[in-house]
């Protein structure tokens, strides 16, 4: 063994690892955003693994704190951008807690179907990469052309597509226009069948299955721990749902099932998230039939822009669209935290006020941020194809993650 | 050998024989040469319009009528583009590696007969490069060989991504090659030959061999998917892990050579598929036809290509159809499943073979 030290020689040893570092990101295909794990291999199982974040980290919660409460919704448009409409409802809500606004039903029922829709499209983006990070891209393409027509019935409420800034603090900007609904009509019509081509194509895959089932598996004790919601944690068998426990926007007045899964791996998670698409259609067509009249926004004038035809003509009018155009408004002090069901978990915002126009703090609950802390546990000796799944699995986005 | 000498009789006897010997071979090369070549190009095209019609996309319809230039403009593309070498590269082996691939691939298509002898310019001419007498283990050696093209070329690129989907692209080569050859082994058994062109003739007014040997196609299929890293077995290029893998710091027509090499060996494969286990160049109820000459000839090359055709689309069909194999479960289907199946193959041949008493 150590000929030379029999012999007294002195030598220094130096300890000869086999071990490879293999840098995954910042720019790799398979992170979905700018985030670099470190991967510490031994042949293409991982070892040990050291994640950097912060590359796209925009510092929302300090900006927030210099602007006027109608401008933060710009903001939470860039956290999680595939399902940004409930980033946005998710703070208006906030601000009309804080406020103490009542909105209209018909204006809470218009936002579910919105924020139903973004969940959908939200679980297509994920769902069709689990499939495209196995190798499948065929059911990707199935999928992504039905995401396009709920973009296309954003650009008929608000007139963007992906960076949405939709509604408004007390209910939203416009009613649904008849080209709306037509489009909602049509997409409800047709994307049950494509999403059942697409369960067809991948659900019962032997590969897939093989590449998913038991692959970045996390218990429902530990993901608790992690403080994990939404489709990761009911994937994990943990049945919360902001939804349900903490009902808003009328939520408690429809009719849905949660999903929830067994053992909280890759395939669980797909699963769970082609399941609430079903259900998130069951509840647009719910909302859609029981839709009530009545006006699309609360009589909050201080916070509701006045139409323009009043600003024109109207002083009062005038004088609200100059404070509100301004970020002139006066909010009460008070501390708030409201949270709604995003597509990746609870996003929750804590704002605390002191009057005034802009929030003292504001604190955005970002579910990413918590799952890429598991993240190293989850991907701890599997292989380098695993790990791809199942950060692409728990849907970790970048501008969340970062904020 | 024996051309050489069946060249050298052939001179002995007339001088003028010889030549057109010669210049036949020589057509014959440049056309196995250019078909192979075209075959490729195409179906790079091919793929494109595949996987459009399955995404329910248009695919490339831009240049010429119906995109049917595009495989020209990417050529163009590809020699045009600027060639990079990686600074720390081996550069002599990071160049060798795309001129392995793309020469064993082209190597390959030697040994296939394209149609039926003819009798012409006073000789029996046949359509097929070389018949060599081990013209099976020929093809074998030779894509052998391509996986060093590959291996060459990951590791010379100092690309860690590189080095890994090399890794990857040779144990899948290694692990299938063994359960390739043991299918072929049953074929081998029953036909009493390693030629190619015999394994051909013996199908004509018999049963195909996919008759005798269902699972020994299967296990051949799939190999053959895995030799020519097509998915569900493309782990050495995977996109969304290895970033192309053993190509990723290849740019300019050395990636098109990559690229190229796998085209040319899924054209191979469905050739030596057809010619091993569907008949080859030999039409149904060819007899009753009653055709003969260089029609016929002409009829059974048409024949042999659209059998070549559908199983480059079949290759096509399934890579966009199903998910890529993990490396350990790859492994495992190779090792685990179809070596154990090709050995029964072997064995139930053996049986059969002995229950009839053409086992000699």
């Amino acid at each position: 063994m150590s000929y030379l030290k029999d012999k007294g020689i002195e030598v220094e040893y130096k300890e000869i690892s086999n071990l490879n570092t293999l840098n995954l990101g910042p720019t790799h295909p398979a992170t979905h955003g700018i985030f670099q794990n470190v991967l510490t291999m031994n042949g293409e199982i991982i070892e040990d693994s050291q994640q950097t974040i912060g590359y796209i980290h925009r510092a929302f919660e300090k900006i927030a704190e210099r602007r006027p409460y109608n401008q933060i919704t710009v903001l939470t448009d860039r956290m999680n951008y595939c399902s940004s409409p409930i980033n946005n409802l998710g703070w208006h809500m906030t601000v009309e807690k804080l406020i103490g606004v009542d909105i209209p039903k018909r204006a809470q029922y218009l936002r579910v179907i919105i924020m139903e829709l973004a969940r959908i499209s939200d679980h297509i983006i994920c769902d069709s990469v689990i499939a495209v990070d196995t190798g499948a891209l065929t059911g990707f393409t199935y999928l992504f052309q039905w995401r396009e027509l709920i973009y296309e019935i954003y650009e008929e409420l608000c007139g963007a597509r992906l960076t949405t800034n939709l509604g408004r603090i007390g209910g939203l900007e416009r009613d649904f226009t008849m080209t709306a609904w037509k489009k909602l009509d049509k997409f409800l019509k047709g994307f049950p069948a494509v999403l059942e081509e697409f369960e067809n194509l991948v659900k019962r895959n032997r590969i897939f299955m093989d590449r998913t089932v038991k692959v970045g598996p996390i218990s429902g004790e530990r993901a608790l721990e992690y403080g994990f919601t939404g489709p990761n944690l009911r994937a994990a068998g943990v049945d919360y749902d902001v939804r349900v426990a903490l009902p808003y926007s009328s939520y408690e007045d429809f009719e849905f099932a949660i999903p929830v899964g067994e053992n909280g791996d890759t395939y669980d998670r797909f699963m769970v998230r082609l399941e609430e698409m079903k259900e998130s259609l069951r509840i647009i067509q719910q909302a859609k039939e029981g839709l009530p009249e009545g006006p699309f926004h609360a009589d909050v004038p201080a916070f509701y822009l006045p139409p323009k035809e009043d600003v024109y003509n109207k002083m009062e009018a005038l004088i609200y669209h100059f404070k509100i155009v301004m970020g002139e408004t006066d909010v009460p002090s008070g501390t708030v935290y409201h949270s709604v069901e995003g597509g990746n978990g609870e996003v929750g915002f804590y704002l605390i006020s002191d009057g005034g126009r802009s929030p003292y703090r504001l604190h955005l609950r970002r579910p990413c941020f918590i799952y890429y802390q598991a993240y190293p546990e989850m991907i701890k000796g599997s292989m380098l194809s695993d790990a791809i799944l199942t950060l692409s699995s728990m849907n970790v986005i970048a501008g969340e993650l970062d904020a | 050998m024996q051309e050489i000498t069946q060249a050298l009789h052939l001179f002995q006897k007339n001088k003028s024989n010889m030549v057109t010997y010669i210049l036949i071979k020589f057509i014959l090369v440049l056309f196995v040469f250019l078909l192979a070549l075209t075959v490729a190009a195409y179906s790079t095209y091919g793929e494109r319009k595949v996987s459009a019609l399955m995404q329910d996309r248009i695919g490339p319809d831009r240049a010429g009528p119906y995109g049917l230039l595009q495989p020209l403009a990417d050529g163009i593309k590809m020699f045009t583009k600027e060639e990079l070498i990686p600074t720390n590269s081996s550069k002599y082996l990071f160049v060798l590696g795309p001129s392995i691939a793309m020469l064993t691939a082209l190597m390959a298509g030697v040994v296939i007969p394209w149609a039926g002898p003819i009798e012409a310019f006073g000789q029996q001419l046949t359509f097929q490069v070389s018949d060599i007498n081990i013209g099976i283990l020929y093809i074998f050696s030779v894509v052998s060989i391509g996986v060093y093209g590959i291996m060459i070329g990951g590791w010379a690129s100092n690309n860690k991504y590189s080095l890994l989907g090399a890794l990857r692209a040779s144990s899948q080569m290694i692990s299938y090659e063994i359960a390739m050859g043991l299918a072929i082994v049953a074929l081998v058994m029953k036909s009493g030959t390693l030629s190619l062109g015999e394994i051909v003739t013996q199908q004509q007014g018999d049963w195909i061999n996919v008759v005798y040997q269902p699972l020994g196609f299967l296990i051949f299929l799939i190999c053959a998917f895995a030799e020519t890293n097509r998915a569900p077995f493309d782990l050495p290029e995977c996109e969304t892990e290895l970033i192309g893998g053993y190509h990723t710091e290849y740019s300019s027509m050395k990636l098109g050579l990559f690229l190229f090499a796998e085209y040319i060996n899924m054209f191979v494969s469905s050739a030596v598929i057809s010619a091993l286990y569907f008949g080859g160049y030999n039409l149904p109820f060819q007899a009753a036809l009653g055709l003969e000459g260089p029609w016929l000839a002409v009829l059974q090359f048409g024949f042999f290509f659209l059998k070549i055709v559908f199983f480059i689309f079949l290759f096509m069909w399934v890579r966009w159809t199903i998910p890529r194999f993990r490396y350990d479960q790859l492994l495992h289907l190779g090792w685990k499943i179809l070596l154990p199946l090709a050995i029964l193959n072997i064995i139930i041949t053996g049986l059969v073979m002995w229950a009839n008493g053409s086992l000699a």
